[in-house]
């Protein structure tokens, strides 16, 4: 059997038990169901292991915006060696946790844990974060979090500026954040693949939002111009989803 | 006195098919030149634009970190555009040779540690071979970093530096880092190095 298949059997197992754990938990949603079966664990005597998410839509998708040719060596090259390294880094160490309780504590961890668990879970919620926008409509924050952005950071426009910001400054590879501590929203960035769960990060909180500006996520189309991919990409910023987060803090 | 972008020793498809022409033009004409610019802000009426590029790595620490970043960036691109050249790589001689076989026993030995030391830096920086203490060694640096800084974990004077900035390479060998940093071996400039040797001892 090859490997492909043996990845997608796990996987699959791995989906069965996310949506029986997720139905007992009383939820429907499938994004949820999804997010389980990454993050559960394989019954059998075998170690755990991560499996690459499937993206929520084509590599041509986010055209025009993202082409097709990055969104596809992002999603099947980078985040596929972050998900393989990971699983190498945790080998032999009989793993049964989720991604998100491993940062947690990714102090204690090798380095690669750090570097590669971080490009798994920031991937991961990179591809969940953003939605097709083919005619590049005008794309304001929407529900709850528009109003909790208003009230934390005085307007939209204002949000946009300093989150933007955020990512234009972070030198070198890094990502642009908007998470919340103790439930308020705060804007930061971090380097190279860590992210405000880790226990080691300088930022800390739960997710809402993330922008990654390494150069592999905007150098084929936009060259040194990350300024103009950051621009652009609020268009593709998927809302229902960033309420979805926000609604959970 | 401002500082300037240097000129590239060769035109911008020299190093073809290893390095291509886009990526040189963007790389040192867009990158270094940002450094350049941003570093001259960054140092504007301080006692900074007195100081050789060398001098203001070396007391880094006293420095914001846009003078660490545009001025790692600024000598980093300097070194390195000079440390490739066309029709170049092969093996080294001279002094340079000895020096080499004297500290990793020999070529294969150097370039497979500068490939494990710019393949391991995970993110954006550089893999460096430097002479510290009279002999050779390999390290690397995140960023824009550099072994002449006061804060790098590893200190010496460089004499080769090898980019390993995404925008170093994407363009043509997109995630595959290690294709990049072999088709380097075929443009290494040892001559130049070889100086560069001289001049650190």
């Amino acid at each position: 059997m090859t490997n492909d298949r043996r990845g997608f059997l796990k996987k699959s197992a791995a989906f069965t038990l996310g949506a029986v754990a997720a139905q007992a938990l009383g939820s429907a949603n499938l994004n949820e169901l999804e997010h389980i079966s990454e993050s559960i664990q394989q019954l059998s005597a075998e170690a755990a292991i991560f499996t690459l998410p499937e993206l929520p839509y084509a590599y041509e998708a986010l055209e025009p915006i993202i082409d097709k040719q990055t969104m596809e060596i992002h999603h099947s090259r980078h985040h596929k060696a972050y998900v393989d390294n990971l699983n190498k880094a945790l080998d032999g160490k009989n793993n049964t946790r989720s991604i998100e309780d491993i940062l947690s504590t990714v102090s204690k961890e090798d380095k690669a844990v750090r570097n590669n668990g971080g490009g798994h879970y920031n991937h991961s919620l990179f591809w969940m974060l953003m939605k097709p926008n083919p005619e590049n409509k005008t794309n304001p924050a929407t529900g709850k979090i528009a109003e909790a952005i208003n009230s934390s950071f005085g307007s939209f426009d204002e949000f946009k500026k300093q989150f933007s910001e955020a990512g234009m400054k972070r030198f070198g590879s890094g990502w642009a954040w908007l998470y919340a501590e103790n439930k308020k929203l705060k804007i930061g960035s971090t380097p190279n693949q860590d992210n405000p769960l880790m226990d080691n990060a300088e930022i800390k909180g739960a997710p809402l939002l993330a922008l990654d500006v390494w150069e592999h996520a905007y150098y084929l189309k936009h060259q040194n111009k990350r300024a103009d991919y950051v621009n652009n990409w609020w268009a593709l910023v998927n809302w229902d989803k960033v309420n979805e987060f926000y609604e959970k803090v | 006195m401002a500082f300037e972008l240097p000129t590239l020793p060769y035109a911008h498809n020299a190093l073809e098919p290893h390095i291509d022409t886009k990526t040189m033009e963007i790389h040192h004409g867009k990158h270094h030149q940002a450094y350049v610019t941003n570093l001259n802000n960054a140092i504007a009426g301080s006692d900074a634009e007195k100081l050789s590029i060398e001098d203001i790595c070396k007391n880094i620490s006293k420095y914001p970190a846009p003078v660490r970043n545009n001025g790692g960036g600024h000598f980093n691109h300097s070194l390195f555009w000079k440390v490739m050249a066309p029709n170049a790589g092969g093996n080294p001689t001279g002094d340079l040779a000895a020096a080499i076989d004297s500290a990793f026993g020999s070529l294969d030995t150097l370039k497979t540690q500068l490939n494990t030391a710019g393949t391991t830096r995970f993110g954006s920086g550089w893999a460096w071979l430097i002479v510290q203490n009279g002999k050779l060694a390999v390290c690397s640096t995140p960023n824009q970093d550099n072994p002449l800084m006061d804060i790098a974990e590893v200190k010496g004077t460089p004499i080769l530096g090898i980019d390993v900035w995404e925008h170093a390479y994407y363009l043509h060998y997109q995630n595959r880092r290690p294709d990049y940093l072999a088709a380097f071996w075929n443009v290494v400039n040892w001559n130049q190095v070889a100086e560069n040797l001289k001049n650190a001892k």
